[in-house]
């Protein structure tokens, strides 16, 4: 707020309003002294002009207050916030790499800056990890003291009254016939059993209550630490993979039987839980009519499971939801599609093939594409060993002949059709690549023609055939499965990273509700031997319930020791300074 | 398989008539809160602004009272039956009296002022009525998509607005401007995110659906009223900065922020409210980290929604320790809350809107 107006009057009315808050700021602590201290640990503000002398450790000395002060906090705080827009709004790797693929084929112009900049994996990036972790060090660098400094408070007693109780925010005064040591006597037994900690020093009594204010805190910023360090813990070692499951297929917990597996840098196959399950059933129910009609209803993969080596098999239902836990290891379910059963027959007539081989989805009808290959057991009519492969194109249900189109009305195996074209000749070796099973690779395959010279296509209903030209045998669609992918994940600390956010929403309600302060009381004997009480409140911030609690005090406190008639019975007289005010509770002008 | 048969097209009907019906109310509740300013500006509240200066002089007194007061007896003379309370207001504050709200101490604001309170509390009801017609024909929390979403939560806002009210709290300055987002809130909601009546997605079938998105509204709908106080702190801090260093401030200043309550008042009301919130907040992220544990496999994974909820948590963490950070107490700190508010609003609006990810169930 640095209000350096064009006109340089330094007349004091003229003068910027908060400087003469800034100086009444300072005059206040200076009264308050030591007993205004302490009611928070947060660190002192230091001006950053005020360069250390030149010298290496005197640097390191300031850079680490700096680094720790509640400035660099507040700055780094907002640094993280606004370091982790870029990646809300550009594709991230670690989301979804072929959305990341996609866009970069359409930006080439930012692409490459993107790329240099790391905005396609932010949260990994070097200077996001720098803002962080700086921020943490400072955490660090910040709870430390204050927790020491914490604990010397709670072994130490509250701080004694200052010499001028009317400079407080709260106070009040009266005269009373009783002797001060009997007042003070009972204000500390008043004090203590309100659950204030209580000492009598000197003439008065001190009290001080809500510690628990900056316990929570405390708890606050080290829960932080114990998310931040679960978190991290739980990238490094997790394990997460997929698996795709046609009905009546299993699964073991074991590296080789993974579709795809992305480990954190840390993992051990070794710490792989053992278990094993089968997909007994998938079912999925559809709105069946309605604006909404083909939205996704219920998804339950039923399933046997067995725990270890030698486990008694128990079946569950894995639905979205609700994943499998064995082990800590989580089962979830994430997709389903649907696995034709196709049966191949050689020239000989002999079934060489038979699979229900899955699909994989294009649209929320599920319409699916994939491949047959038939690697091995075929002959052709001249007995030659080679391979088959189909395209095969899947609609569970089929608008209808001469409807226009092939594509999927509804997500459901109502009406269900196969479309197939053919291919002799060699598949290429079967890299081992994810994507290859639902992809024929064609360069070394010719293509089935039929009468006309056309090529081989056919759609299929289940139970018919297609005839391959010239007798070289024929694929049947026998019948439809479902398949359900399971992504299968363990990270470990996730208990810690709960407890921590627990521990985290406890100490920021003690930290944001409860009220720290102190009470004062003194009691001497006035000039002419009647005893003065003066009772004074002060809170870590201004709280419109703290006179409240002075005057439920000092209304129980008056009852020892009742008020005696005199001469001067205005509170604020004896302190020249104080402007008198009988307020009246302006309506709902607090809280 | 029976799930089809649930939804019940009449409640659903029945619902957007009561919605368009509070519409109508909230209208009536607007024009009446425009009537209560108009009144209550031909009041002589002038003389507050020469008030102010005075008070400002003597800088120490105001500020709140103890529930104790004290029958002062005149003269001196007199046994001081009852100690009284002193208060001084703590440093850094100004001391000036609160404004006397937007009917100036007129009769005939006060009383467009009352109207305009009491048809708010019917058209919330006509409101709050609809929500719950929309959820039972739905039969499911009326939160499955931004529609939905919408009208809860300026529902929410209300009851938290009625609620401060009946609570004797001085909030009715900021009746106006309630009243005119909320309108605005519905009309989005009637004419951009309306979509019919349905059940959810199977990702949406979970418990944490109810606390996580229940306690989500409630802190928008909280932080809004926050973000209210703040912004009339601004205007009125502003103007007390000018009349404190002997500016003129214009006619429009004279009229309207005279009769809000003082900066401080404002500055701690909005403190207050969004203090009380953040810690719910808090939770609200962990509920739905921990529900993303359930549905996605992983509590955390930087999806927009779950980053723009983190950033919306970090600048509130700012906001509030800008408050107990020398120097950034004030209006900065004002200015914080406000980017809090509007990353918030960002989370809802942005990102269901323009940016996609896992939580799609906008259903616009
Ligand atoms: C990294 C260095 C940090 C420092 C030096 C720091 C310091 C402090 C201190 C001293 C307080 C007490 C203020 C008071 O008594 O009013 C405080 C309060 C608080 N801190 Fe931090 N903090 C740090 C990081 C964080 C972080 C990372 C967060 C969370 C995002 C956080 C959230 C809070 C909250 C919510 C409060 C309560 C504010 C209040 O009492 O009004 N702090 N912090």
């Amino acid at each position: 707020m640095s209000n350096t107006k064009s006109n340089p009057a330094p007349e004091r009315e003229h003068r910027d309003e908060r400087e003469r808050q800034d100086e009444r700021d300072r005059e206040n602590a200076r009264e308050l002294g030591a007993a205004g201290s302490q009611l928070s640990t947060a660190p002192r503000e230091e001006s950053v002009a005020n360069l250390p002398a030149m010298g290496v450790i005197g640097w390191a000395r300031w850079f680490w207050r700096q680094l720790t002060s509640m400035r660099v906090a507040l700055i780094l705080l907002f640094l993280l916030s606004l370091g982790a827009i870029p990646g809300s709004l550009i594709p991230q790797n670690s989301v979804d790499e072929l959305k990341v693929e996609t866009f970069k084929k359409a930006h080439t112009a930012v692409s490459p800056i993107y790329e240099k900049l790391q905005f396609f994996d932010v949260y990994s990036s070097v200077w996001f990890s720098a803002i962080y972790i700086l921020l943490f060090i400072s955490l660090i660098g910040c709870i430390v003291p204050r927790t020491g400094q914490f604990i010397g408070q709670l072994r130490s007693r509250p701080p004694g009254a200052p010499k001028r109780l009317t400079r407080l925010p709260a106070y009040t005064t009266w005269r009373t016939e009783a002797e001060p040591e009997q007042v003070r006597e009972a204000a500390l037994a008043m004090m203590r059993r309100r659950r204030y900690r209580a000492h009598t020093a000197g003439d008065a009594v001190a009290a001080e209550k809500g510690y628990l204010r900056e316990a929570g805190n405390l708890v606050f910023h080290v829960a932080l630490i114990v998310m931040l360090v679960a978190f991290a813990w739980g990238q490094l070692f997790k394990s997460e993979g997929g698996k795709l499951i046609v009905e009546g297929d299993g699964f073991s917990n074991t590296l080789t039987q993974y579709d795809d597996f992305k480990p954190g840098s840390m993992f051990d196959s070794d710490s792989l839980a053992p278990f094993s399950f089968k997909l007994d059933k998938f079912i999925g129910t559809y709105e069946r009519s309605g604006p909404q009609i083909g939205t996704p209803r219920t998804y339950e993969a039923h399933v046997t499971y067995e725990k270890g080596a030698y486990g008694k098999p128990q079946k569950t239902v894995i639905k979205v939801n609700e994943p499998l836990v064995i082990d800590g290891t989580k089962v979830y379910l994430n997709a389903h599609g649907y696995a034709p059963v196709v049966s191949v027959k050689d020239a000989s007539g002999k079934v060489v093939y038979r699979n229900a081989v899955p699909l994989l989805p294009i649209d929320n009808n599920v319409t699916s594409t994939g491949a047959i290959k038939v690697l091995d057991g075929y002959r052709d009519k001249n007995g030659k060993k080679t391979q088959l492969g189909f395209q095969a194109f899947f609609v569970p249900s089929f608008a209808g002949e001469n409807q226009g189109t092939m594509f999927s009305q509804f997500p459901a195996a109502d009406n269900p059709r196969l479309a197939l074209n053919g291919y002799h000749g060699y598949l290429g070796p079967d890299s081992g690549l994810a994507q290859n099973v639902y992809q024929l690779d064609k360069s070394k395959m010719t293509e089935f023609k039929d009468s006309k010279g056309k090529q081989l296509k056919q759609r299929l209903a289940v139970g018919d055939t297609m005839k391959l030209p010239d007798g070289a045998g024929s694929i049947t669609f026998e019948g439809v499965e479902e398949w359900a992918s399971f992504q299968i994940s363990e990270q470990p600390a996730s208990g810690w990273a709960l407890t921590g956010a627990i521990a985290a929403i406890a100490g920021l309600a003690g930290s944001l509700f409860i009220q720290r302060r102190r009470i004062w009381v003194r009691a001497v004997r006035g000039a002419d031997g009647v005893t003065v009480v003066e009772m004074a409140g002060l809170g870590r911030s201004e709280s419109a319930k703290l006179p409240e609690e002075l005057a439920d005090l000092a209304v129980t406190l008056n009852a020892v020791a009742p008020t005696a008639p005199g001469p001067d019975t205005d509170p604020g007289s004896d302190a020249g300074s104080v402007e008198e005010s009988s307020v009246e509770p302006a309506e709902g002008a607090e809280k | 398989m029976n799930l089809a048969a649930a939804t019940n097209e009449n409640l659903a009907h029945t619902s957007n008539v009561l919605i368009y019906s509070s519409m109508a109310v909230y209208t009536l509740a607007f024009f009446a809160h425009i009537a209560e300013w108009v009144f209550g500006s031909r009041s002589k509240v002038g003389r507050t602004a020469a008030a102010l200066t005075e008070a400002e002089a003597g800088a120490e007194g105001a500020g709140a009272s103890a529930k104790v007061q004290v029958a002062q007896k005149g003269g001196g003379t007199a046994v001081l039956d009852r100690p009284k309370i002193i208060t001084r207001s703590a440093a850094g504050t100004r001391d000036v009296p609160d404004g006397p709200g937007a009917a100036g101490g007129t009769f005939k604001g006060d009383l467009y002022g009352r109207m305009a309170v009491s048809m708010t509390v019917l058209a919330f009801l006509v409101q709050a009525s609809g929500v719950i017609a929309r959820a039972l024909s739905v039969q499911r929390a009326p939160w499955g998509n931004m529609y939905e979403f919408s009208i809860t939560f300026s529902t929410v806002a209300v009851a938290a607005y009625l609620t401060l009210l009946a609570l004797k709290k001085n909030v009715r300055w900021m009746g106006l401007l309630l009243v005119t987002t909320v309108l605005l809130d519905l009309g989005i909601a009637t004419t951009w995110l309306y979509t019919d009546s349905d059940q959810l997605v199977p990702a949406l079938h979970s418990y944490w659906l109810w606390i996580h998105v229940s306690t989500a509204i409630l802190c928008g709908a909280v932080f809004y009223i926050g973000a209210v106080g703040t912004l009339l702190y601004l205007f009125r801090d502003s103007y007390e900065n000018k009349l404190a260093n002997g500016g003129q401030p214009g006619s429009f200043a004279r009229s309207v922020l005279s009769r809000l309550p003082a900066a401080a008042s404002l500055d701690k009301f909005s403190y207050r409210i969004n203090a009380a919130v953040f810690p719910l907040w808090t939770f609200t992220i962990i509920a739905g980290a921990i529900w993303a544990g359930d549905a996605w496999g992983r509590y955390w994974g930087w999806d927009p929604k779950e980053v723009w909820s983190f950033i919306t948590w970090v600048a509130y963490a700012c906001y509030l320790h800008a408050r107990a950070t020398a120097g950034w107490k004030g209006r900065k700190a004002a200015y914080l809350a406000l980017i809090a508010f509007g990353c918030w609003l960002f989370n809802y609006y942005g990102v269901n809107i323009f940016v996609t990810g896992k939580h799609s169930y906008a259903g616009v």
